[in-house]
């Protein structure tokens, strides 16, 4: 295999599972031309008249789609571990005796190690999404038969629009569904939220599978999916498990550091002026980033400031803040518990939003870059703020992208993170695996105080005089190391073998993963 | 002669457990050191768990054993600690101590008079806790050797809170340890007093004898090791009886600094049960502030044990200082901030206290024998208590 050192000085292929890449050129550095992508042209009258696209099962369907070896499934993974669809389309794709698929999903969770099996035994490919827990452990072994490629949410949405993954059969999994394939995820005993994840694979592939649990007659409104792209409906006994597809309750973390953490990073707002009336963040469903969001609100509530958006990741802490009025809007992403399932329903002011609305690097503009602060987590920062978001420090995949890599577009991007977690150093000489160039990374928010980007030097002159310990990175490395005994050691990689890549926002390589040696 | 032990355990092990580390050593009668580790972090530090382990087995003159080491992330204080309780529980007589260089940001002192509103109870066998609780910026961090560590890790907790005192950073707060009930106590003296400890807890204390012989044992260790910084008492008092004699313990050692409450242990043997307006315990809280402040030193209330209840802390901490408490226990470190915040003057007192420092130091200047301010006269335990409340902002 071929390997190019690109612009972030990191060894990448030239080519993955038989395509041409274009090696990272630096952020902002690379534009494809030429035109989008285009779906096939359809015709209404292929379609029932009466509207019903039910079939009976999953199996015909995919016959009907004329699913064959070495086509690309999708999937999404709004139903997150609680999914079942997934597993059992796979079950079916194998019944087929159909071989080599690409799996195309939005994220994959420990619920799709069922699918280890299948990628054994060649129903499956490779996978472009994520790999996480022991799908990740399979991969970085090297036991895949193709090359992984991991992407953004919004790097997903960039890749199908401008052709560099053309999409043979969408499977969406749709918690409420008409028999002419109107779908949402909000409402349905699988209620999941929003299923905005589903919405460029249903304009764009060739079928589009709706699978429900809860079919209502026509019309199902408000659709999230439109029942204009959709070929088949299926209805099954049940998408998933209601308990894991969405969390009851979620809940702030009861880590001391943790809360700390967050409690830095709501202080720092404030300090930096970022927090001030008509402004915009986002946080996610982490139990720190959770936290942050409940600090900042006293601080808001105490300063009376009033926020104009909050892009979510929703959650009950963000509901409270839209139902008290210290927001006009939550712009939700994908929907975290069932309080945010229930206001997505019920309130105006919550906004579905899909990754192209939010984070499409093909858009006309870009809502990422558009919101003042962005609270992220990370599993490593090294000394020049470059983060890594997917594997550990052993050299295993264990998380997707998400919406990382697009919200490091937002005009302050804080990562909040412990500096070390058990023995294992979270701030590192240099990373693992490079997910986001430390030049949009802003500030570092740790137990023991904020790290700066010496290229925010606004932001250190303003943070000056805070109580807050604002440390030098290095001299912040230094000491974990002190507490760590000792720099860790790098894992032992076969370099000659990718297991994986990292795409950037652009649809360029980043950064490989390694065979980890065992 | 006792029978020859060949095979030990020590530490922790399975899928909760964080930051600490499990041994298994068995002597063997040749073959020489057969290691095998299962580290969550084999792949970043491996090599530096193997080369430690085998200087550790070394310096011990452990020569023949297999060694199993299941590691869940330990720090290098941790691990140490738990093979030198294996190397103890195999030779019970070998008096060598695998110690670590001393972090040099531990070698602060501390004043019989500062700040002590906030002191953070840490189990002593527990040492995730241990390496950010400083950040939390307690005025004081207790390692605790007695009710939180069970009777059969007492040997366990001895070395894990040795080495805590050398190699983790408490970032400035009071190193405090709480031994164990003496006489039992005394033997934890040897684990703590050469390692720079700043303050001794001395629990359920119920006599002035006890914290004579206390202070005889830290002298004697203090020359034999050395040590030059002043080491403190804080007595809590735990029973009826401490009560009664809480004068005499106050005063049995001129490095008692403090007088602690424990209202859990107090309420049992009065035969009543603890509530939160704390009227059972009224007596005993006025009685041991009374005993504290008449010996010249400190007067400290009790823990505050609901850690999801800030607003009833902040209560409990208004009322205790209401009453003359200068101090609050805690369990969980978000209860700290709401400590100080509580014990912090009132703007009202800062005024106050401001213009009787002015007039102190106006007539001081003045040479004057007496301070007063308008038509009143200022008596000197009030131009303390003023100088004290300014040193508290400065605190905050």
């Amino acid at each position: 295999m071929k390997l190019i050192k690109n612009a972030a000085g990191r060894l990448v292929p030239t080519e993955v599972n038989g395509l041409q890449q274009i090696p990272f050129k630096g952020v902002n550095k690379y534009k494809p031309t030429g035109l989008k992508a285009k779906p096939k042209i359809k015709t209404c009258i292929d379609y029932p008249t009466d509207g019903n696209k039910v079939v009976k099962d999953l199996k015909t369907a995919l016959k009907k789609a004329g699913l064959k070896d070495g086509m690309t499934i999708s999937t999404h993974h709004h139903l997150r571990n609680g999914d079942a669809v997934t597993n059992m389309l796979f079950d079916v794709v194998k019944e087929m005796g159909i071989k080599n698929i690409r799996w195309f999903p939005s994220a994959s969770f420990p619920v799709h190690s069922h699918l280890i099996k299948y990628l054994e035994d060649g129903t499956i490919h490779h996978i472009e999404g994520s790999m996480n827990g022991p799908l990740g452990k399979f991969t970085t072994e090297g036991k895949m038969k193709g090359i992984g490629v991991l992407r953004s949410h919004g790097g997903r949405y960039q890749s199908i629009q401008d052709g560099e993954v053309h999409i043979d059969i969408a499977v969406i999994a749709a918690p409420t569904a008409d028999p002419f394939g109107n779908s949402t995820g909000d409402r349905g005993k699988s209620a999941c939220g929003l299923i905005g994840f589903a919405l460029g694979d249903s304009e764009y592939a060739d079928k589009v599978i709706v699978v429900t649990d809860n079919l209502v007659p026509f019309p199902c409104v408000p659709w999230q999916i439109q029942g204009n792209n959709v070929d088949y409906v299926v209805e099954v006994e049940t998408l998933g498990d209601p308990a894991k597809i969405v969390s009851g309750t979620t809940e702030v973390t009861k880590s001391p550091d943790r809360l700390l953490i967050a409690e830095y990073v709501a202080q720092f707002l404030d300090e930096a002026g970022i927090m001030k009336n008509g402004f915009s963040f986002q946080a996610g469903a982490g139990g720190t980033t959770l936290a942050f969001a409940v600090y900042l609100k006293e601080k808001m509530k105490k300063k009376n400031v009033k926020a104009r958006f909050i892009r979510g990741g929703s959650t009950k802490y963000l509901v409270q803040m839209l139902e008290e009025g210290l927001t006009d809007y939550i712009l939700d992403g994908q929907t975290f518990d069932l309080e945010g399932v229930r206001s997505m329903r019920e309130n105006a002011g919550h906004v579905n939003t899909s990754p192209f609305t939010s984070y499409n690097f093909h858009g006309k503009g870009n809502f990422a870059s558009i919101v003042d602060a962005a609270v992220l987590g990370a599993t490593e920062v090294d000394v020049n703020f470059n983060a890594n978001v997917v594997t550990h420090s052993d050299g295993y995949l264990l998380h997707g992208i998400g919406g990382w890599q697009n919200c490091l577009y937002s005009k302050c991007t804080i990562l909040a993170i412990p500096t070390f977690r058990d023995r294992i150093p979270v701030i590192v000489d240099e990373v693992t695996t490079l997910c986001g160039p430390g030049e949009l990374i802003d500030v570092i928010a740790t137990e023991r105080g904020l790290c700066i980007n010496p290229k925010r030097k606004d932001l250190l002159k303003v943070m000056k005089n805070s109580s807050i310990p604002i440390i030098d990175i290095k001299e912040l490395k230094k000491g974990i190391d002190i507490i760590c005994g000792g720099a860790p050691a790098k894992p032992k990689v076969n370099k000659e073998k990718v297991v994986a890549i990292i795409k950037w926002v652009d649809g360029t390589v980043l950064d490989s993963v390694f065979q980890v040696e065992k | 002669m006792a029978k020859k032990i060949n095979k030990v355990i020590s530490g922790k092990r399975g899928d909760s457990v964080r930051s600490d580390c499990y041994f298994e050593i068995e002597l063997k009668s040749s073959g020489g050191i057969k290691l095998d580790i299962k580290s969550k972090v084999q792949s970043m530090y491996g090599e530096s768990i193997k080369e430690m382990i085998l200087d550790m087995s070394k310096f011990f003159g452990l020569k023949d054993a297999k060694i199993l080491c299941e590691d869940s992330g330990a720090l290098p204080f941790v691990m140490a600690a738990r093979f030198e309780l294996a190397i103890k529980r195999l030779f019970p007589d070998n008096k060598k101590e695998y110690l670590l260089p001393f972090n040099k940001k531990n070698l602060y002192s501390t004043k019989k008079d500062q700040l002590r509103r906030s002191r953070l109870y840490l189990p002593g066998n527990e040492p995730k806790f241990f390496v950010n609780a400083g950040l939390h910026s307690p005025d004081g961090i207790i390692l605790d050797l007695e009710d939180s560590v069970a009777p059969t890790e007492k040997d366990a907790a001895q070395l894990l809170v040795r080495n805590a005192l050398r190699s983790v950073d408490f970032y400035n707060a009071e190193r405090m340890v709480r031994i164990n009930q003496l006489p039992k106590g005394l033997d934890d003296l040897k684990y703590i007093i050469p390692h720079n400890v700043n303050l001794i807890l001395v629990p359920k204390c119920e006599s002035a004898e006890q914290i004579q012989q206390l202070e005889k044992e830290v002298e004697k260790l203090k020359k034999q090791h050395k040590v030059q910084n002043p080491i403190y008492f804080m007595p809590i008092i735990e029973s009826a009886l401490g009560v009664i004699k809480a004068f005499e313990i106050a005063s049995a050692s001129t490095n008692n600094c403090a007088l602690a409450i424990g209202l859990e242990d107090y309420t049992a043997d009065i035969g009543t049960q603890r509530t939160n307006e704390g009227r059972e315990s009224i007596f005993a809280r006025q009685m041991l502030i009374n005993a504290a402040k008449a010996a010249g030193i400190q007067a400290i209330d009790t823990v505050f044990s609901d850690v999801s209840d800030m607003e009833a802390l902040r209560q409990s901490v208004l009322e205790a200082k209401s009453l003359g408490f200068e101090g609050k226990g805690c369990i969980h470190p978000r209860q700290i901030q709401v400590v100080h915040e509580a014990f912090a003057p009132t703007s009202e007192e800062i005024e106050k206290a401001k213009k009787i420092v002015d007039a102190f130091n106006e007539a001081e200047k003045k040479g004057l024998g007496v301070v007063s301010l308008g038509s009143k006269m200022i008596d000197p335990p009030v131009v303390k208590r003023a100088q004290r409340i300014l040193s508290l902002i400065k605190g905050n």
